[in-house]
């Protein structure tokens, strides 16, 4: 496991706050995650660890919540809505844009290590549909020409690294 | 006069019949003692309640009590206190006992709960009871015949999940079977101690599985397959080898350790297929280690032994008999009789018996190993406190015959009768077997029958009736199972044989009748008879041996006697 000594820190930080260990399988997830970008079985075992509990008690929360991975992800991380206002009005097309322009697929990470595009369910933004999410920003109304334009955006950000 | 009830007692009402019950007794338990079945099955009465099955709702009720006075409300129509029934169902499971508890289980809204609990449980539960392997003792089939609609309204597919995913060394798991009542689970974290089970995927596709990288394989593995109320865990040794109903049981003790687990064993036409635990509060409660489990396995071994034995050669019983008895009366006072931890009461009072005929020394051989904590325990033999209450031995054996070895090559020992042991892996050396003449009464074939004059073949556990004294000190009862192998005569007829023989008293070779004996001559066991002995046994007062120090350590239901200080 190697974790960022400030992930470490609020690790440490978290834990008292639950009035039992085990409490802080959730929060200590979210925070490994937030680290290295998914949940291996090396932090599942970590975490049991950490808060003496068996792997196989982390384990079932971290397969229960779709939003832990369990593998790890491209530096981009592209959530399309999927759910039904999203969907009637173009959020399959939006998606396959993504794709076409990332010369990937769904769930997989793109060939350069960019992005990792997935279907979500709803992002409660059904007024301005189709609706991504990248990382934490929402972006509306994105339709073929703006998920294009996303792109060459995120594109054109990696260049500069 | 009828006693008055005790104060920890409540009383409370199933289905309009009272009940005085110990406080905070379940309502399923509660609902037993006056017969009525509430069915269930994530709860067990020897793990934590966790009520997710929801099978075993019910209605509750308490007596309705005027807010502000306290005063019981009278129902005016049949002059009883009223009682405020709750609108919605409870689980019986979680549900304890309090004065006054009233509860219903046949109204038309717990049936109607029950089929509706029964009607989800087996959408996704595969309906192909004729090819399972639980089919016979599976509470979902009975309970689905008892409680179920009858008929299902599911046309969907059902779920696909893992057929046959080896959770263990010995335990076959089927996902699809699985009702999620987490008893396994359960079991594995709070009594095994060893937490490898869970459910993954949580949701639609539920699945009970092992953290990846680890196995159930902990000695206590096969007790999840007894607890799982459906077909999902199977003992991968006894799946598909035999239907339920054509199984004879028959109520046995484990032979592993000094525990003396209650065991039932399983066999049809004289073969044994499975062992599984039998409850006993006092003892296993219902649990079994896997190990004792294979026990059954030398039984149809290849070197059992079929036919007696005169100096290598076969001879009738009889003849043989006679032999054995002519060796050692020939040589009276110059006798060693090794005894067994392993014989059982009555064959360890002939064998004391046999001994005072031909005014020879015992012996005894101990076994000891590492105990568990459950229920296997540091002394392997089953029976020393046996052979301490009828008088085989006044000290705790030791583990190898070294006493004896000493006396055969002083010459003071001519002739030795091992009643099941094998000398030469007891520590004597094939000079010291060869220089003595020995009789051998035993199962299986071992250096000690090689060397031996006369091989008597006797019986095993599973083929005979006897009692062990565990080490609680309570006496306990086994049961014939299956008949011995062509050949072989039961213990106490060929003790009994060679007792005459050598010149002692005539007892009886057969086991009621011996016991009268026994009870005679034993003041420890002057009220016993082999058919009077309770099920679950009966503790002996073990003051005279308070003193010993015996090697258990603590194990379920035992705690050691505070050791006196080792000089």
């Amino acid at each position: 496991m190697n974790l960022k000594p400030e992930t470490l820190k609020r690790i440490d930080e978290v834990i008292p706050h639950y009035p039992v260990k085990r409490s802080a399988v959730l929060p200590l997830l979210h925070l490994i995650q937030e680290d290295a970008g998914y949940i291996s079985k090396d932090a599942i075992e970590w975490i049991a660890a950490k808060l003496e509990l068996q792997p196989i008690n982390v384990y079932e929360v971290v397969t229960f919540y779709p939003m832990f991975r369990q593998q790890p992800i491209g530096r981009r991380h592209v959530k399309v809505c999927r759910t039904l206002s999203c969907a009637l009005l173009g959020g399959y097309k939006t998606c396959e844009t993504f794709e076409k322009e990332f010369k990937t697929h769904r769930g997989e990470i793109s060939p350069d290590g960019e992005v990792t595009i997935e279907f979500v369910e709803c992002l409660a933004s059904c007024g301005t549909a189709p609706v991504v999410m990248i990382d934490d920003d929402l972006h509306e109304k994105v339709d073929v020409a703006k998920a294009k334009a996303l792109s060459d955006q995120i594109k054109a950000e990696a260049k500069k690294r | 006069m009828i006693a008055p009830a005790k104060s920890d007692l409540v009383t409370v009402n199933v289905d309009g019949k009272e009940i005085a019950v110990p406080k905070g007794t379940n309502v399923i338990e509660a609902a037993r003692l006056v017969g009525v079945d509430v069915p269930y099955y994530c709860y067990h009465p020897k793990l934590t309640v966790v009520g997710n099955c929801r099978m075993c709702l019910i209605e509750m009720g308490m007596p309705a009590v005027d807010p502000v006075s306290k005063a019981p409300i009278m129902d005016p129509v049949t002059g009883k206190q009223k009682i405020n029934w709750i609108p919605r169902p409870q689980i019986g499971c979680a549900t304890n006992a309090s004065p006054g508890l009233h509860i219903r289980t046949n109204t038309p809204q717990i049936k109607d709960c029950r089929e509706g609990v029964m009607e989800f449980l087996l959408i996704n539960h595969p309906l192909d009871c004729p090819i399972c392997d639980q089919a016979g003792e599976c509470k979902l089939q009975e309970q689905s015949t008892g409680y179920g609609r009858g008929y299902s309204r599911f046309i969907e597919q059902k779920n696909v999940k893992p057929k046959r995913t080896q959770l263990g060394p010995r335990v076959t798991l089927d996902d699809e079977r699985c009702i999620l009542c987490s008893r396994c689970i359960r079991f594995c974290k709070e009594i095994a101690k060893d937490d490898v089970l869970g459910f993954v995927d949580r949701g639609s596709y539920s699945t009970l599985t092992c953290y990846p990288g680890k196995a159930l394989a902990n000695n206590y593995s096969l007790n999840t397959v007894d607890i799982c109320p459906v077909g999902a865990l199977t003992s991968t040794d006894f799946r598909f080898k035999m239907r339920v109903w054509f199984l004879k049981q028959t109520n046995s003790i484990d032979t592993e350790s000094s525990v003396g687990a209650n065991t039932v064993v399983w066999s049809r036409e004289g073969v044994i297929y499975r062992i599984t635990p039998r409850r006993n509060d006092e003892v296993n409660d219902t649990w079994l280690a896997d190990s004792a489990r294979d026990l059954y396995k030398p039984v149809r071994a290849a070197d059992r032994l079929g036919s007696p034995l005169v100096s290598g050669s076969a001879a009738t019983g009889e003849v043989a008999m006679a032999k054995a008895a002519e060796f050692l009366k020939s040589s009276a006072g110059s006798v060693a009789v090794v005894g067994s931890g392993r014989s059982s009461v009555e064959e360890q009072f002939l064998t004391r018996k046999l001994a005072t005929a031909l005014q020879a020394s015992t012996h005894l051989v101990s076994r000891t190993g590492e105990g568990d904590k459950l229920l296997i325990s540091a002394d392997r033999n089953p029976n020393v406190r046996g052979a301490l209450v009828i008088g085989l031995i006044a000290q705790l054996p030791k583990s190898t015959l070294g006493e004896l070895g000493a006396a055969i090559d002083a010459g003071r020992v001519k002739a030795v009768v091992s009643v099941g042991e094998d000398l030469a892996a007891a520590g004597l050396t094939t000079a010291q077997l060869a220089k003595v003449a020995i009789v051998y009464l035993g199962t299986h074939a071992n250096a000690t029958t090689a060397a031996a004059k006369v091989v008597l073949p006797t019986l095993m556990t599973f083929e005979k009736n006897g009692t062990f004294v565990n080490q609680q000190f309570r006496l306990q009862k086994f049961f014939k199972a299956v008949p011995g192998p062509t050949g072989a005569v039961e213990d106490v007829a060929v003790l009994a044989r060679l007792v005459a023989g050598c010149g002692g008293a005539a007892v009886a070779g057969e086991i009621n009748t011996l016991w009268t004996t026994i009870a005679a001559e034993v003041p420890a066991l002057q009220t016993v008879t082999f058919a009077n002995l309770p099920e679950t046994g009966l503790l002996l007062d073990a003051t005279p041996w308070a003193t010993l120090p015996f090697v258990e350590g603590e194990t379920l239901h035992y705690k050691p006697a505070a050791q006196p200080a080792s000089s």
